[in-house]
């Protein structure tokens, strides 16, 4: 037990220190990136800039300022931005977290009800309209960019069609605390939870009813009618059951890399401060602290979903459970 | 055991044809098929890849339900024609009067739930059990099946067991709810040598134990002649041959039949320089001649062979009847040269 | 770590055949593969034997008892992790690839399945000319195209498939015909060895005999040798000269084929020959052994054979046997070997 846990830290430490020297080294090969003419501002003065140079540490080489960095992200937890001067940025992707994790939980839930039922039904009705239709409607949510879905949502919710009775109760764009409000909460969240989960029903709704459908022609299925089991049972207990083990690993990656921030469209449009747009602002910014914050944050959730998929499979699927 | 013909047989199948249509061809896999199984008795179905006898069997346990696919004709059993069945009425007899067990036992059981687990579901599908007596009733099956320490290999995955004792689980789940008949799908062909005799000897023990009549369907003339009553001889979807077994290994009358035991290479006896072997393969069934499926074949072929209709059983003894024109035209087949069982060994 | 060796080095040449050298002889080969949690799989297990030119060698076994790795150890697509593999008189154990190819063409292999052994996209002519466009005739040369389609037409006729079939491609056969396109494959560069995998446990009944004939035909014509691997007792007797009986990575009984599968010595043969199902009516037969084959990880100790064996004695249980020669050409792996008058 203790083994595979130590193997898996050491990875974990690894894909970090990879992603974080790639970022740091990309990061200052970037032409017009210079972060000193940045923080001096423009056209400061060569006296500024010197000094600006030394209090950051510019003038050092760069193992040594990453070696800095890292530390002031890692252990002492006082890295600063260099686009708003003072703000430290771990409290920031601290904020930030509890937005997205909102945003992503029930948006998760959306579309983990909806591709399962939809996945299900369809494979049910195989070749039949039903199962064309929601096939059709999936292959639609999935070429919907979200964007584009986001602003037209908030085009008729917050403006065209505010004040009908039927988006009267829409919150402006923004986020509430749950601690604040839980009412506002979810009133706040509900059209991001949608806008965002369309794209991920599509995408898992076919996944699953492909899956099914070619589970269902397995020997084992054979079996189980031949036990004369009901057609339900067959397609819940026999079928959607081990389809389940590739909809998961599928699930838990997806869900990981939006807690890291890969929500950031849905954030920028629906105004959410999540984790997803500070890496939009850190990136417009060139702000290099919080790119590399926000950029750590999300492959810590990427390493750390990619363990627990692994941890469900050996809970799903007995055949892994004993090749460990 | 033989047959008893006073009483009504088990099952009676008539006229069974299955089809299916394809870019608006009716493709025919199993043609006007009719054979019967007595109560405890064990009928085994030969034939080869495409010979429709695994077709026939999910025919008659109605697991045929793609769309496209035709079965006609009658399979009286008990009383009811399960062709005619609606599709609760058949799930409701499927496990419990008529049940099956498959080729391969890794992929036949879910992967992902216990042996045990597997055989509670069945038993109370049917029955009327709490989980643990469900539970007490598989470790017993277990246990008459030959599996040792059945308490504990119940709740082993499927991928944990050897191929012989998957298949004596899978025999355990068949049996679990006592059924009339038992169907077994080439039940040994993924088993080694010395685990197949194993599990012959443990399905030929089956109907005095449970009292279950057995249609065995395989490829291997070895396998019918050691346990089967009587045999059916399939060939390219339609009957060749049926009998009791001693008179079908003893005096095959189609050539087909003849041909496939001669080819086998033999066990005793003089080694034959070159193996008897039937030229040709077996017919597409879009390819498959109007008259005598096997006239391409055969080296008896004359001109009464090939004309529709395919020509239809005759009998040339006590329930042996064969499909071929040779008996009736006066010239049957010689007695088989390797006929008495030579002592082994 | 220190392997027995075993008794038998080389089975002495038959008068027969009048050759002195065999083509192949294995000397005390293991292939062991290293698992999870430091286990090991002794796939096969310290095996010699030879095999005389135009000789036919079956190899018969259940699964998991080490015949197919075996096979492949044979023409080097696997590496043996210890011993050696000598054909013709040449080491081929360690040989690197590039000295290594010239022999190749030497000796060729035909695998159970025939559709996975063929490249879907390419039609057989093309399947067939590729290893004569790869290497050379043996004074160095390349062969000419004409050469190439002279030898294509040979090929065909020598497993009897029409000409035509050279513009098919592989999924326009039946089983049976794409077994012969495999052997033809197998025949391409004149190979002197061939070493058939279960050639005909995935065919037909009424298709495996011609197979079987094929086999023994182009054997006698052509003068090959075969190793021929297969779990089908009646189909090994049918076409070798010699047998061995494998067991768990041993070799447990070696000899001629009537000798072994008549007057067996070894109780697992005797076990092996009285399971197969003869197709004769008689009375029932019992199965002859109880359990199954313990896994190749977790060999049982002494003679593989003991968790099994009917006769079992107690000195099975710690002591391993070997292969021990009992009479001129037979050779049984038993401390209590059953003896027929024959060999008394």
């Amino acid at each position: 037990m203790i083994m595979p846990l130590l193997r898996r830290l050491g990875q974990t430490v690894f894909v970090l220190f990879g992603i974080s020297a790639l970022v740091f080294a990309v990061f200052f090969a970037t032409p017009g990136a210079d972060p000193t003419a940045r923080i001096a501002g423009r056209n400061a003065a060569p006296q500024t800039m010197e000094k600006v140079r030394k209090e950051y540490g510019f003038d050092r080489p760069l193992p040594v300022q990453y070696a800095i960095m890292m530390k002031k992200l890692f252990i002492t937890r006082d890295l600063a931005s260099y686009a708003n001067r003072g703000e430290l940025v771990v409290p920031e992707i601290m904020r930030a977290a509890p937005v997205t994790l909102s945003l992503v939980s029930g948006a998760a839930v959306i579309w983990v009800v909806l591709s399962i039922g939809m996945g299900v039904v369809a494979a049910a009705c195989k070749g039949s309209w039903i199962d064309r239709t929601l096939m059709m409607a999936g292959l639609v949510g999935i070429s919907i960019p979200v964007f584009w879905l986001g602003q037209v949502v908030n085009l008729i919710t917050q403006n065209r069609y505010h004040d009908t009775w039927l988006f009267s109760w829409v919150p402006g764009l923004g986020y509430v605390p749950f601690t604040q409000s839980p009412c506002g909460w979810f009133l706040a969240l509900v059209i991001p939870w949608c806008v965002l989960a369309v794209m991920f029903v599509g995408i898992y709704s076919r996944i699953l009813r492909a899956d099914l459908v070619a589970i269902m022609g397995e020997d084992f299925i054979r079996t189980a009618r031949a036990k004369g089991l009901s057609p339900a049972r067959i397609l819940l207990r026999h079928g959607l059951r081990t389809a389940l083990i590739t909809f998961i690993s599928l699930f838990g990656m997806d869900f990981a890399q939006l807690v890291g921030g890969g929500a950031l469209l849905t954030e920028v449009v629906f105004g959410l401060p999540g984790v997803g747009r500070l890496t939009y602002q850190a990136l417009n910014s060139l702000d290099l602290p919080l790119i590399m914050a926000t950029v750590m944050y999300s492959a810590v959730f990427v390493v750390l979903a990619n363990a627990l998929v692994d941890a469900a499979y050996l809970l799903l699927d007995p055949r892994v459970r004993d090749a460990h | 055991m033989p047959t008893n013909t006073l009483s009504p047989p088990l099952l009676d199948v008539h006229d069974l044809c299955v089809s299916f249509t394809s870019r608006g061809q009716v493709v025919p896999i199993v043609e006007n098929l009719s054979f019967s199984i007595g109560e405890q008795e064990i009928l085994g179905l030969v034939g080869e890849s495409g010979s429709g006898k695994s077709v026939t069997a999910m025919a008659l346990m109605g697991l045929i339900d793609a769309p496209g696919v035709h079965v006609s004709g009658s399979a009286r059993f008990k009383g009811q024609d399960l062709l005619g069945l609606s599709g609760k009425q058949m799930r409701a007899l499927r496990g419990r009067e008529i049940a099956m067990i498959f080729q391969d036992p890794m992929t036949a059981f879910t992967p992902v739930y216990t042996i045990g687990w597997q055989i509670d579901e069945q038993l109370r599908a049917h029955h009327n059990l709490s989980r643990k007596q469900a539970r007490t009733r598989t470790v017993e099956l277990l246990g008459e099946m030959g599996v040792p320490d059945p308490a504990n290999t119940a709740n082993r995955y499927p991928h944990q067991l050897s191929g012989g004792l998957r298949q004596r689980a899978m025999i355990a789940m068949a049996l679990s709810c006592n059924p009339s008949l038992l169907i077994a799908d080439e039940p040994t062909t993924a088993l080694d040598v010395t685990v197949q005799a194993q599990i012959l000897d443990l399905m030929r023990r089956l109907r005095t134990t449970y009292g279950s009549s057995v249609l065995l369907i395989t490829h291997d003339m070895g396998v019918v002649a050691e346990t089967c009553d009587s045999t059916l001889v399939l060939y390219s979807g339609r009957a060749a041959e049926t009998g009791a077994t001693q008179d079908l290994f003893a005096h095959p009358q189609h050539p087909y039949t003849a041909a496939l035991l001669a080819s086998i290479p033999p066990m005793n006896g003089p080694r034959p320089d070159r193996l008897p072997a039937i030229p040709g393969t077996p017919p597409q069934p879009l390819e498959r001649p109007a008259g005598c499926a096997f006239a391409p074949r055969c080296t008896y072929t004359h001109a009464s062979c090939l004309p529709a209709p395919p020509p239809t059983f005759c009998t040339v003894g006590p329930a042996h009847k064969v499909a071929c024109v040779l008996p009736g035209e006066g010239n049957p087949l010689p007695k088989r040269a390797y006929t008495s069982a030579t002592p082994v060994l | 770590m220190q392997f027995p060796s075993p008794t038998v080095q080389a089975a002495p040449p038959r008068s027969s055949s009048g050759a002195t050298q065999p083509l192949l002889a294995v000397r005390d080969v293991y292939k062991t593969y290293s698992l999870k949690h430091g286990q090991t799989l002794r796939a096969v297990d310290g095996v010699s034997f030879t095999v005389m030119p135009g000789e036919v060698l079956g190899l018969v076994g259940e699964s998991g008892c080490g015949k197919s790795t075996l096979g492949r150890c044979l023409l080097r697509l696997n590496d043996v992790s210890a011993g050696q593999i000598i054909f013709d008189g040449q080491d081929i154990t360690r040989l690197p690839e590039r000295i290594l190819r010239p022999l190749r063409q030497q000796m060729q292999m035909v695998f159970q399945d025939s559709y996975a052994s063929l490249n879907p996209r390419r039609r057989i002519g093309d399947l067939l000319a590729e290893p004569l466009r790869v290497h050379r005739t043996p004074d160095g040369r390349k062969h000419t195209p004409m050469a190439i389609a002279h030898r294509l037409e040979e090929l065909m006729e020598l497993v009897s498939l029409p000409r035509a079939a050279l513009e098919r491609y592989p999924h326009e056969f039946s089983g049976g015909q794409r077994q012969r396109v495999n052997i033809a494959r197998a025949l391409v560069l004149s190979p002197r060895l061939v070493v058939a995998d279960e050639p005909v446990s995935a065919l037909d009944v009424s298709v495996q005999a011609q197979i079987v004939n094929l086999f023994a035909d182009l054997q006698k014509s052509l003068g090959l040798t075969y190793v021929f691997i297969a779990h089908d007792l009646a189909v090994v007797r049918q076409i070798s000269t010699r047998v061995a009986v494998m067991y768990l990575g041993v070799i447990v009984e070696l000899g001629e084929t009537d000798t072994v599968l008549h007057n067996p010595a070894h109780p697992y043969t005797i076990a092996l020959t009285q399971a197969v199902p003869r197709p004769v009516v008689g009375a029932p037969r019992h199965a002859p052994l109880r359990g199954e084959i313990p896994s190749p990880v977790n060999k049982p100790s002494g003679c593989r054979f003991h968790t099994r064996c009917p006769a079992v004695q107690t000195r099975c249980q710690n002591e391993a046997p070997t292969l021990t020669q009992i009479a001129p050409n037979h050779a049984v792996a038993c401390h209590y070997p059953v003896l027929k008058s024959t060999h008394a």
